[in-house]
C-alpha cells in the first residue's frame, strides 16, 4: 500500500513538474535568446552562455520602438479610463435597479463582448476615416471600447451585485440620490474591483492586434504588438530574432509582474466575468 | 441573474435591491438608471452596432478602399452571383462559391474544434491538479498564469523561434530524443502549419480554461470526496460519476467562451504562419480581401458571414443548452 501511494505521489509531482515546465519554458527560452548575440543565436542553447545587453540596447535605442511603447501605454490607459468611467454608472444601474428589459440588456452586452472584431472592421474603418483619426492613437482608443466597455460593465455588475444591500438602504434613508450612492458610498468599496477590472481591460487593450494593424499606416503610430510583429532586419531573409526576443521580454515582464501581484484578484475577476480580457 | 428570456425579468428580484421605498422612489431610481446607462449605450452603439450595420451594408455594395462613398448597391452579388453567358453556360461567382473562402471556413472550424477539445482535456487535468492540496500549489498556479499573461503576438514570435526549422529548439529536442529523423519546417510546411498554430494556441489558452474549470471544481463540496473515499469507490469512477456532472455547467461556459474566441482567431495565425493557405482562417481572409487586396466589399461580405456563423452558434447554444452563461443561476 505505502509503495503504491509513494508511486502515486511521485506520479502526481511528475505531472506538476511537466505542467510548470511546459508553461514556463517558452518564456524562459525567449529570455535566454534575448541575451544571445551573433553566432550564438544559431546554435541551440539550453542555458544562457553569456549576459549580453546588446539586443536590449538595440531595441531601446530604436526610437520608433520606444515610441510604440508610449503609444501602447497611452492608448491602453485612456481606453481603460474611459471604459471604467462609463461602466461604473452603467453597472450600478444594471446591478441595483430593477427595470424592464434588464436581462435582455445584460445579454446584449455579453453578446457584444463576444463579437468577432472582424465584423465591425469595415464599418469602423469608414467611421475612423470620416472622423479623420486614421493613423492616430484615437483610432485605437475609439475601437478598443468595443471590447473593454462590455467587459468592464459585465465584471463590475457582478461585483456590484455582491455589495451588501443594507449599506444602500441606509444611504437611501438618509436621502442620498443614486449619484451620491455611487460616488460616495459604492465607489470607495469598489476600488479593488476597479483595479482588477481595469488591469484585465488594460491587458486586453495592450495586446490587441487586428485594429492596431489596420488603423495605423506609419511606423511611429504603431502599438507594441504591431511593432513586434513587423520588426524586420537589415534584409528580408534575415529575421532579427535577438532583438525580437528582447522586445518581447520588455513588453511581457511588466505584465507578468502585474499578473503575479494581482494573482488572486485576477482569477476572481476572470471567473466572475467569464470573459477573456 | 441576467435571464435569457426578457419576460421573466421582473421575477429576477436579486436580494441586492433595496425592497423598501415608495413607488416614487422606485421611479426616481429608474430615471437615474436610464441616465446612468445612456452614455454606455451610446458608446456601444457608436463602436459596435453602427459599424456592424455599415459592414453589412458595404457587403451589399461594390465599395473599394479608395471609393467608400460612391459605392453602388449591388445586392447579394458579393455573396453569390449567377450569370448566364451567351453560350448558354451559367457561371457562379461570389464568396459562397469561392474555394478560398471554404478553405478558410474549414481551417477555422478544424482549428476551433481541435484546439478547444485539447484545451478542455488539458484544462481539466491542470484544474484537477490545482484543486488537490499539495506543497507549492500557489507557485504552480502562478506559473500557469504566465502563458495567459503573454501577449498573443509575443507568444507567436516566441514559438515561431522555437519552431524554427534550422535553429529551433523544438526540432533539437525531438532530434535528440530520436522522435524525428530530420528537422521539420513547422510553420512553413503545409502539413505542419496547422499543428504549429494549434500547439501555440493550446499552450496559451489552457490556463484560462483551467482557471474557469477550477472555479467550478471548488464549488464541489469536499465531503463528497470523503464520502466516496470511505465507501471505497475508485477515484476514476468518482470523477466521472460525481465530479464531472457537478462541474458540467462551469465546463460548458468555459467551452462556449473558448469556442467563440477560437472561431474569430486572427493574430496568432497572421503572425505565426503568414500567407499559409493551410491555416488561413475566416478572419484572416476577410481582412486580406478588405485591406490588402482592395476588395473591400467582398471582405465585408466574408466578415458578415463570419458574424452570422457566430451569431447562429451563440443563439443555438443559448437556446438548446439553456446554458447559464453568467454562472449566477447556480448561486
Amino acid at each position: 500500500m505505502s509503495n503504491r501511494s509513494l508511486l502515486n505521489t511521485m506520479g502526481f509531482y511528475a505531472l506538476v513538474v511537466i505542467i510548470v515546465v511546459f508553461a514556463c519554458f517558452p518564456f524562459y527560452y525567449a529570455i535566454v535568446t534575448s541575451f544571445a548575440t551573433g553566432t550564438q543565436l544559431f546554435q541551440v542553447q539550453y542555458w544562457p552562455q553569456q549576459l549580453s545587453w546588446t539586443n536590449y540596447n538595440a531595441v531601446l535605442g530604436n526610437s520608433t520602438f520606444v515610441r510604440s511603447l508610449f503609444n501602447s501605454l497611452f492608448i491602453a490607459s485612456l481606453t481603460v479610463g474611459f471604459s471604467l468611467l462609463l461602466a461604473v454608472t452603467a453597472s450600478y444601474a444594471l446591478a441595483r435597479v430593477r427595470f424592464r428589459g434588464r436581462g435582455l440588456l445584460l445579454m446584449t452586452i455579453l453578446a457584444v463582448s463576444m463579437f468577432p472584431q472582424i465584423a465591425v472592421l469595415a464599418g469602423l474603418f469608414e467611421l475612423i476615416r470620416f472622423l479623420g483619426i486614421f493613423n492616430t492613437p484615437w483610432a485605437m482608443i475609439l475601437s478598443y471600447v468595443i471590447f473593454t466597455l462590455p467587459f468592464t460593465v459585465w465584471v463590475l455588475t457582478t461585483f456590484m451585485r455582491d455589495l451588501p444591500v443594507e449599506i444602500e438602504e441606509a444611504a437611501i434613508v438618509d436621502g442620498a440620490t443614486p449619484w451620491v450612492i455611487i460616488s460616495q458610498v459604492f465607489l470607495p468599496l469598489l476600488w479593488p474591483a476597479l483595479v482588477t477590472t481595469g488591469l484585465l481591460a488594460f491587458i486586453g487593450a495592450w495586446n490587441e492586434f487586428l485594429f492596431a494593424l489596420t488603423f495605423t499606416s506609419s511606423e511611429t503610430q504603431r502599438t507594441v504588438p504591431v511593432a513586434i510583429a513587423l520588426l524586420s532586419g537589415a534584409s528580408q531573409q534575415e529575421i532579427p530574432w535577438g532583438p525580437i526576443m528582447a522586445a518581447s521580454v520588455i513588453v511581457t515582464v511588466p505584465l507578468i509582474v502585474l499578473v503575479l501581484i494581482f494573482q488572486r484578484k485576477i482569477v476572481a475577476g476572470l471567473t466572475a466575468g467569464g470573459v477573456k480580457g | 441573474m441576467p435571464d435569457i428570456n426578457p419576460n421573466t425579468a421582473p421575477a429576477l428580484a436579486t436580494p441586492a435591491e433595496p425592497h423598501k421605498g415608495s413607488p416614487s422612489l422606485q421611479r426616481q431610481r429608474q430615471r437615474a438608471a436610464f441616465w446612468f446607462l445612456a452614455p454606455m449605450l451610446i458608446a456601444l452603439f457608436c463602436v459596435a452596432a453602427w459599424p456592424l450595420m455599415r459592414t453589412i451594408y458595404f457587403s451589399l455594395t461594390d465599395a473599394t478602399l479608395s471609393n467608400l462613398y460612391d459605392a453602388k448597391f449591388i445586392g447579394f452579388q458579393n455573396y453569390l452571383q449567377v450569370r448566364e453567358l451567351s453560350s448558354g453556360r451559367t457561371i457562379y461567382r461570389g464568396t459562397l462559391v469561392d474555394p478560398d473562402w471554404w478553405n478558410a471556413v474549414w481551417n477555422t472550424v478544424r482549428f476551433s474544434v481541435v484546439s478547444v477539445a485539447f484545451e478542455t482535456v488539458f484544462g481539466l487535468i491542470v484544474a484537477l491538479v490545482l484543486n488537490a492540496e499539495f506543497k507549492g500549489r500557489g507557485f504552480v498556479r502562478a506559473a500557469i498564469l504566465i502563458p495567459w499573461a503573454i501577449p498573443t503576438i509575443v507568444s507567436a514570435k516566441m514559438w515561431g523561434w522555437m519552431l524554427n526549422d534550422q535553429f529551433g529548439i523544438l526540432n533539437d529536442i525531438l532530434l535528440n530524443l530520436g522522435l524525428i529523423s530530420q528537422r521539420i519546417a513547422w510553420t512553413a510546411s503545409t502539413e505542419t502549419a496547422m499543428k504549429a498554430v494549434l500547439i501555440v494556441d493550446i499552450w496559451k489558452t489552457t490556463p484560462f480554461m483551467a482557471l474557469l474549470i477550477l472555479a467550478g471544481l471548488q464549488m464541489v463540496p469536499r465531503d463528497m470526496y470523503e464520502a466516496a473515499k470511505i465507501d471505497g469507490i475508485h477515484p476514476v469512477k468518482v470523477f466521472f460519476k460525481v465530479t464531472l456532472p457537478l462541474i458540467r455547467p462551469a465546463l460548458m461556459v468555459a467551452v462556449i467562451f473558448r469556442m467563440l474566441d477560437a472561431l474569430r482567431i486572427f493574430d496568432l495565425v497572421y503572425v505565426l504562419t503568414p500567407n499559409s493557405s493551410a491555416t488561413k482562417t475566416m478572419s484572416v481572409i476577410s481582412r486580406e480581401n478588405m485591406i490588402d487586396f482592395d476588395k473591400f466589399a467582398y471582405g465585408a461580405a466574408q466578415s458578415t458571414l463570419l458574424f452570422g456563423i457566430i451569431a447562429v452558434f451563440v443563439a443555438a447554444y443559448i437556446w438548446i443548452g439553456k446554458v447559464d452563461l453568467s454562472g449566477e443561476k447556480s448561486r
